[in-house]
Parts: structure tokens; sequence; C-alpha cells
């Protein structure tokens, strides 16, 4: 017997090629993606010419040719963006009518955040579970920072404004809206009959309702039910509407998330002998969470976008302030510079969240890895 | 307790009857398992098995008669379900392993919550479990990540971590390919062979004949027949046990 017949030489075998020119790397990739057919290399084309025409024109208004330095209007004579009062007004748009000697508060509060969202955020951080604590701490920590006592200054809430007042409102709202939206999802799904329908009527009524007229009614009505010597703080009402007003949502994106998960896994947790709410914490909520979260931050998106409606009560967040300075003599006709300045800050905080939220999504799935 | 117990039947059924809305069914069910005993329970689609096995660890309630495990009767108290469920492993036909845990978070879980284990103790039992159904090494696995077979070794050994003195086997190889329908039929024998008192409901009459004390034929609600594998598949007493076994054995 040979035993040649099933063997082969490293000879026999084909010899291992690079892959023909032209369709891996860079070239390949934009073969791939941007040319690979008639229609999609005329879309490639139109949008490089929509690029080509929109870009430089912006680009050239907000740097090239704008203005940066000055004390009023008459300092700006390009053709370009006047940015010349950003210098004398980012103060009131960031803080409102917040002490100036005191907005190194404002910063703190805001720098504390992140060692406070961190570990929430982010999975294999130092120190583990035990920096959660912070994380619990630190909504107490923040309003005691800024609206001072305990020998602070104390600064009373009509002070709040600008971008902080934005970023309080909004930053209040989600971190209570969640727990609240969940037990609203639970309650909806409850068996006792009296809580479901609690729950339903609560969500109904805020989904039913433009945000516009809670706000009023928080504004101008609350005031006459509530007992005078109870003098809610405006800022306090307009926080409690907001998050009530979120919270009917996200208690539907994560019913909609609890209707995903099958009734086996109930199943299997009450045969393993976990509770009520240990089987939802441990097993159910996680999965249906998960489901939820492009729903959820959605719903935080337009929360924080939403914290601008305050302008139809008084109150001057950052888009108020800057109507009030378009309307400045000293600096009329600033109308774009002023809205295109204010989006950025808009635009960086959700669409971080955008993408925080794609992130999530990637690290909790677990059927690739 | 646990001494006057020990002696006693571990599961009495008498007169069991439950509805679902108007339909009967389960129909004055009378079953006394005694400790280590194994039944398999047969019988027609719709006919009541998975209900009847399902009203032991209380995932169905039922309206008549009484249920009592180990001395703990069911009833509303939540103490009692609670106690029954901490004694009674389940095993489904579709897995239901937590997929957002993995393999050994899977094992851990429930007795790290429910009996209160210290995690390392706990994950010390899992990994004995785990060799016990032949997969160690999937351990630091996703379910997601596993075959059926494998899913369902996992979703035993998840139910022995919490010790249980009685299992439920609702159809677990009805969702499987032949191949893997061996392994886990392996690990169920070995099983049995550790004298774990075993409900299974299943068709495989291969297992019923190698393992079981005791052959159950349930019809509409009701049990049939009750006999030794030997005496069931030999000399089934009714029409209906015989007509049943000629269809199963015919496909
Ligand atoms: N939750 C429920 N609501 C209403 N009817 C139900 C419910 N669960 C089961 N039934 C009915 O009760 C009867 C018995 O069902 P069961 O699931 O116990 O049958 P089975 O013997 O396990 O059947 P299979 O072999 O198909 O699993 C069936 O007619 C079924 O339609
Ligand atoms: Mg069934």
């Amino acid at each position: 017997m040979t035993e040649t017949v099933f063997h082969r030489s490293k000879a026999d075998l084909l010899p291992e090629r690079p892959p023909p020119p032209g369709t891996a790397g860079a070239v390949g990739w934009v073969r791939e993606n941007l040319f690979s057919s008639w229609t999609n290399s005329a879309l490639t084309i139109l949008s490089l010419y929509l690029l080509w025409l929109v870009v430089p024109g912006v680009f050239g208004w907000a740097f090239l040719d704008a203005g940066f330095a000055g004390t009023d209007r008459t300092a700006c004579e390009g053709a370009g963006a006047c940015w010349a009062w950003v210098d004398q007004r980012i103060g009131q748009f960031l803080y409102g009518f917040y002490p100036r000697e005191q907005t190194w508060r404002v910063d703190l509060a805001l720098l504390l955040l992140v060692p406070a969202a961190a570990p929430i955020l982010f999975d294999k951080l130092p120190f583990g579970r035990k920096a959660l604590w912070f994380s619990l701490a630190y909504p107490f920590l923040a309003v005691l920072i800024l609206l001072g006592g305990f020998g602070l200054e104390e600064v009373p809430t009509d002070k709040f404004g600008g971008f902080m007042l934005n970023i309080t409102i909004g930053l209040a709202g989600i971190i209570v809206s969640l727990p609240f939206g969940i037990l609203l999802a639970l309650g909806r799904r409850s068996q006792m009959p009296v809580l479901r329908l609690i729950c339903i009527g609560f969500i109904e009524a805020f989904r039913g309702i433009p945000l516009v007229t809670f706000m009023f009614t928080a504004a101008l009505l609350l005031p006459l039910f509530l007992p005078s010597h109870f003098n809610w703080d405006l800022v306090l009402r307009v926080i409690v509407v907001v998050t009530f007003y979120a919270a009917a949502y996200i208690a539907e994106v994560i019913r909609g998330g609890l209707q995903a998960i099958p009734r086996g896994q109930y199943e299997a947790a009450q045969a393993l002998g976990l509770g009520y709410w240990q089987s939802m914490r441990l097993v159910i909520l996680p999965q249906a969470l998960k489901i939820s979260i492009p729903g959820i931050v959605n719903t935080f998106i337009a929360l924080f976008k939403d914290t601008t409606l305050v302008i139809v009560i008084g109150l001057f967040d950052i888009l108020n302030i800057g109507n009030q300075m378009v309307a400045n003599p000293d600096w009329l006709g600033l109308g774009l510079e002023t809205y295109v300045f204010i989006s950025v800050f808009f635009f960086v905080i959700c669409f971080s969240m955008s993408r925080y939220s794609m992130h999530l999504e990637r690290r909790l799935d677990t059927t690739r890895r | 307790m646990q001494d006057q117990t020990a002696a006693g039947p571990i599961i009495e059924i008498k007169g069991v009857n439950k509805w679902f809305g108007d339909y009967h069914a389960l129909r004055d069910i009378n079953l006394t398992v005694a400790r280590q005993e194994r039944i398999v329970i047969c019988g027609p689609s719709g006919s009541g098995k998975s209900t009847l096995i399902r009203t032991i660890n209380r995932l169905e309630e039922h309206q008549e008669g009484s249920i009592i495990v180990d001395g703990v009767e069911l009833t509303h108290d939540l103490k009692n379900i609670d106690a029954v469920r901490r004694e009674v492993g389940m095993v489904f036909q579709s897995f239901n392993l937590f997929p957002h845990l993995t393999v050994l978070q899977n094992c851990t879980l429930a007795p790290i919550w429910v009996r209160r284990l210290p995690k390392a103790e706990a994950e010390a039992t899992a990994m004995e479990y785990l060799e016990r159904v032949r997969i160690p090494e999937q351990a630091n696995k996703y379910p997601g990540q596993l075959s059926g077979g494998q899913q369902q070794r996992v979703a035993i050994a998840r139910s022995l971590c919490m010790r249980p003195n009685v299992m439920l086997f609702d159809e677990p190889t009805s969702a499987l390919d032949p191949e893997m329908i061996k392994e886990v039929l392996e690990v169920m024998v070995d099983l049995a062979e550790s004298g774990m008192t075993m409900l299974v409901v299943t068709h495989e009459m291969g297992f019923a004949s190698q393992v079981a004390d005791r052959v159950i034929f349930m019809d509409a609600g009701q049990i049939v027949e009750s006999n030794t594998p030997d005496e069931f598949f030999n000399r089934p007493q009714s029409d209906r046990t015989r007509l049943f076994l000629s269809q199963v054995i015919s496909q």
C-alpha cells in the first residue's frame, strides 16, 4: 500500500495570492461603497457637488471672513459672521444671572458630573461598584453646590439661567424620569387593577397634552392650588413637569421592551424561586431596557431640547438670553450668529447622547463576541 | 420537621381540578410521588401534561383539590409558594436560559439571590454541576453561543444548583435535533441514577422504559393509566393508551 494517495505535498497546494488590484485597501473601499453601481456613482457625485457648494461658504462665513474682536456691532465690518459679542456675553449665555463671582460653583458641579456619571456609563473603571456611591450622592451634592447654604452664599433659583438652566432641568429630568418611567411601565402591566388604572391615566394624560400647556399650568395655576406657605420654587415645578412628561414616554418605550421578553423568562425566574422584584431587577429589566435603549435615549434627547420651552413662562434659558441679545440695539442683526452659537451647544450634547447609546447597544450585545 | 416528612411521599396531589376560563384542563387528578421515584408522563397534545407539572411549582394555579410538596401545601400563601419553588427545579422545552448572563451567571443567580450563598460558594457549586452535565468549558460563554443540546444541559445544571429535591421536566428534548437529544437524555439518566425524584413529560419511550418507575398516561385532563413501564408498554389497560402507543411507535 502506498500512503501518498490522500497526502498532498505542499507543492500541490494552490499558492496564496493577494486579492486582485482595486478590491482591497482604500481604493477597494471607495469602489465598493461609493461607485458600486450607476446610481450609487451618481449619488456620490451629487453629494460631492453639494458639499462643494455649501462647505466653503459656511466655513468662510463662520471663520475666514468673520470678525472676532470689538465692543459693538460696528466692530464687524467683514462679509462674514460677527463673533465679537461672544467675549462680552458668554457669561450670560452660560450662567444666566448667577452671581459672577460664584460661577465657579456651576463649573464645579459640572466637573463633578464626570466622576459621577462615569461608573454608570462605562464598564471596567477603577474603584468598581464603590464609585456608584458617589454617583448616588451627586444629585444632592450638586443641589447643595448650586443653591448654597452651609456657609456658601445662597443663590436662589431665579438667578439660574443660560445653558446652566437647560442643563439643570435636563439632567434632573433625565435622572428622575428613567426610574419613574420604569415604575410606571411595571405598574401599567400590574395584576392590580387600581394601580394599573392610575398608571394608565398618568401616562395618557402626559402624552395627550402638550408640554407647553403643562409649563403654563406649573407657572400660573399650581400656585393657586398649592397652600401658599408651601412656596414651591418655579424651577422645581418646571423640573417636575418635564420629568413627568418624559417619564410617560419612557414608560411606553419600556413597556414595548417588556412585551418583547418571552414568557419563558418570567417562568424560569419564578421556577428558580426569584420573587417579583428580583425577577424584574435581575432577569426581565436588564433585557427589556437593552431593547429600549434607542427609545429611551430618543426621549432623553427630546427632553433636553424641550428645556428651551421654559421661554414661554419667562425663564431665561440660553435660547431666551439669545433672544434678548438679538433684540439688543448694540448688537442688532446678529440673529444668525446667535442661533448658530446656541445650536452648537445643543448639538454637541444631543449628538454625544446618540453616540453613547450606540456604544451601549454594542457593549450589551451578547450574541456576538 | 425534616424527619417527619422524610418518610412520607414527596408530592401528594389530591382531587385537583383546574380550569382555564371555562375550559376544564385538569380533571380530578390524584397522584402520589414517592421519594426518589421517577415518573414519566405522556399523552396526546393538549391532554394537560404541562399544566399538571406546572401546578406542582405553582406556575399554574389550581382551583380545587390540594397539592402538598414535601409537607408544604400550595395555597395563596406566598411563603409556601417560595418554599416549594426552592425545593422543586424545572426544565423547560425552550430552555429559557437568561440570554444576558453567562452560563456561570445563569447557574449562580438563584443560589446567590434566593439561597443567599456567597458568590464564591455559588460558583464552586455551579462548576461542579456544569461538570456533571459535561460542559464546564462553556462556563463563560453566553447562552446564544451554545448549541441547543448544550443550552438544555446548562438549564439542567442551573436548576440543580438550587439543590432541589424534585426535578420537573417539560418535554426537555422536543426542541432538539436528534444528535442532541441523546446528550441531554444521558444527563437525565445520570440524574435519575443519582436518586433524584423526577417527573418527566416526554415522548422518549426509550427513556421511559430505561429509567421510569412508573409511566402515567393522560388524556383530556385526566390520568387514564398509571403503571410500570413494562406493564404500560406490553399490556396497556385502556383503548386510549393502545391507540396512543401505536401512534407514538409508528412515528
Ligand atoms: N394559559 C392558558 N390559557 C388557556 N388555555 C390553556 C392555557 N394553557 C393551556 N391551555 C389549554 O389547556 C389544555 C392543556 O394544555 P397543556 O399545555 O397542559 O397540554 P399538553 O398535554 O402539555 O400538550 P402538549 O403536548 O401540546 O404540550 C390545552 O387544551 C390548552 O389549550
Ligand atoms: Mg406541554
